[in-house]
């Protein structure tokens, strides 16, 4: 029981996080909750999908497989992540001052709703597609599932939603009008992680080896695999040895999106005291 | 483009500056990567994972030099061969081989796991 409930909670309290962030992200923005679901489901459907098939991915590219397809995903995340603040910071105004009025804003809203249910897609599929490989693991050991390994799923499960409620709590007490700096903030350090985790994995295919060196070491300091290490890697993508190739990509995604921000919101402006 | 229209030519000395920059900038770039990439062939442990045990459970690798981890999954379940301090994460499924690159690896002692069996695991020593 208890090395599914530690497996299953590892890895749905990475998707945890990230669902907590985009729910507060969203929050107030009228049917969110049937894109987020819509977002879960899909994603639990896919990592049962990609477990199947662990087999065949990894065999693929020469036995690259597995990492294009984690860089491929992590990629388009971030494109997800990236889109969805720059449209906030263009519209982000207009959509809370209409928040509540079921109109055009909502519409529009479900754009960047599809993005970020897509992202939700994508942790979940990520994560849960090695729960489903584990947990098949362990039952076929077994020779079927037991009861202790669903309850230790279970479990899991639980503390991994109860990570999600809390993140989402705990940024929602946030006055309002930080919480979009803040949202937006957190987004693009998610979509920056993001980018330094893809590059980790092209690292490790050895398709990317230029800049493959580390360029500090804050282990002793706070370890990759300690809890708030892990805690830090999703969320801001803390690397306690990063690669100077990770650095740029993270440096790289951060500056993008504020300059893309910057971009459209100042293009915005003009527009809207016209109007 | 401009010079066509014939009323504003961008003048001779900040097209050759660009020019100088474009190249410039592309020579470092081919430096650079030349530089880092590598012109050795990497080191190659083997690693065999069966009955959750990882054989040998101590490896050595050279400092300095690209390496690559083969580890081969002989038993009937899916391993994750992971490690924080390598930088590797990979999901092997039964009876497969995967191979892992590592970036080039200061002396020390470098611990590695079965992420799906925690109890598994070894290290990679660099002396």
């Amino acid at each position: 029981m208890l090395p599914s409930l530690v497996i299953v909670f590892r890895e749905v309290f990475e998707a945890g996080l990230i669902i907590g962030i985009v729910l507060a992200v969203t929050t107030g923005v009228a049917g969110r909750m049937r894109w987020i679901v819509g977002g879960v489901s899909a994603g639990v459907l896919g990592a049962c999908i990609v477990a199947v098939f662990t087999s065949g991915l990894s065999q693929l590219f020469h036995g690259s497989g597995q990492e294009l397809f984690n860089a491929c995903i992590l990629g388009f995340a971030v494109l997800m992540l990236g889109w969805h603040n720059v449209w906030m910071a263009r519209h982000g105004r207009e959509l809370a001052a209409e928040m509540r009025a079921a109109g055009a804003a909502v519409v529009e809203g479900s754009k960047s709703l599809a993005a970020l249910a897509l992202v939700v897609t994508i942790a979940v599929l990520r994560e849960g597609s090695e729960v489903v490989l584990f947990l098949y693991g362990v039952a076929a050991a077994e020779g079927g599932a037991s009861f202790g390994m669903l309850i230790g799923g279970f479990i899991g499960l639980i503390l991994g939603a109860l990570v999600c409620t809390l993140t989402y709590l705990g940024l929602v007490t946030i006055p309002s009008r930080y919480l979009f700096g803040m949202t937006s903030t957190l987004i693009a350090l998610l979509a920056a992680g993001m980018a330094a985790q893809a590059i980790a994995f092209l690292e490790q295919a050895d398709i990317l080896t230029a800049l493959d060196k580390t360029v500090w070491d804050t282990s002793w300091l706070l370890s990759d695999s300690s809890f708030l290490g892990r805690a830090l890697h999703t969320l801001i993508g803390y690397v306690d040895q990063p690669t100077g190739m990770q650095l740029i990509a993270y440096a790289a995604t951060l500056g993008a999106i504020a300059v893309l921000m910057k971009l459209f919101s100042a293009t915005s402006e003009p527009r809207q005291q016209a109007a | 483009m401009l010079p066509e229209n014939g009323d504003k030519p961008v003048p001779v000395m900040t097209r050759n500056k660009h020019a100088m920059f474009v190249s410039m900038l592309l020579a470092s770039i081919v430096v650079l990567g030349g530089s880092v990439a590598r012109a050795e062939e990497p080191v190659t442990v083997s690693i065999t994972i069966k009955d959750h045990q990882f054989e040998p459970a101590e490896v050595h690798a050279p400092a300095g030099k690209p390496l690559s981890i083969a580890v081969k999954n002989l038993d009937a379940i899916a391993a994750e061969f992971e490690s924080d301090s390598l930088h590797v994460e990979k999901v092997i499924p039964p009876g497969r081989e995967a191979l892992l690159h590592v970036r080039p690896l200061e002396p020390g002692r470098y611990n590695f796991f079965d992420d799906f069996h925690r109890a598994t695991h070894g290290f990679l020593v660099v002396p």
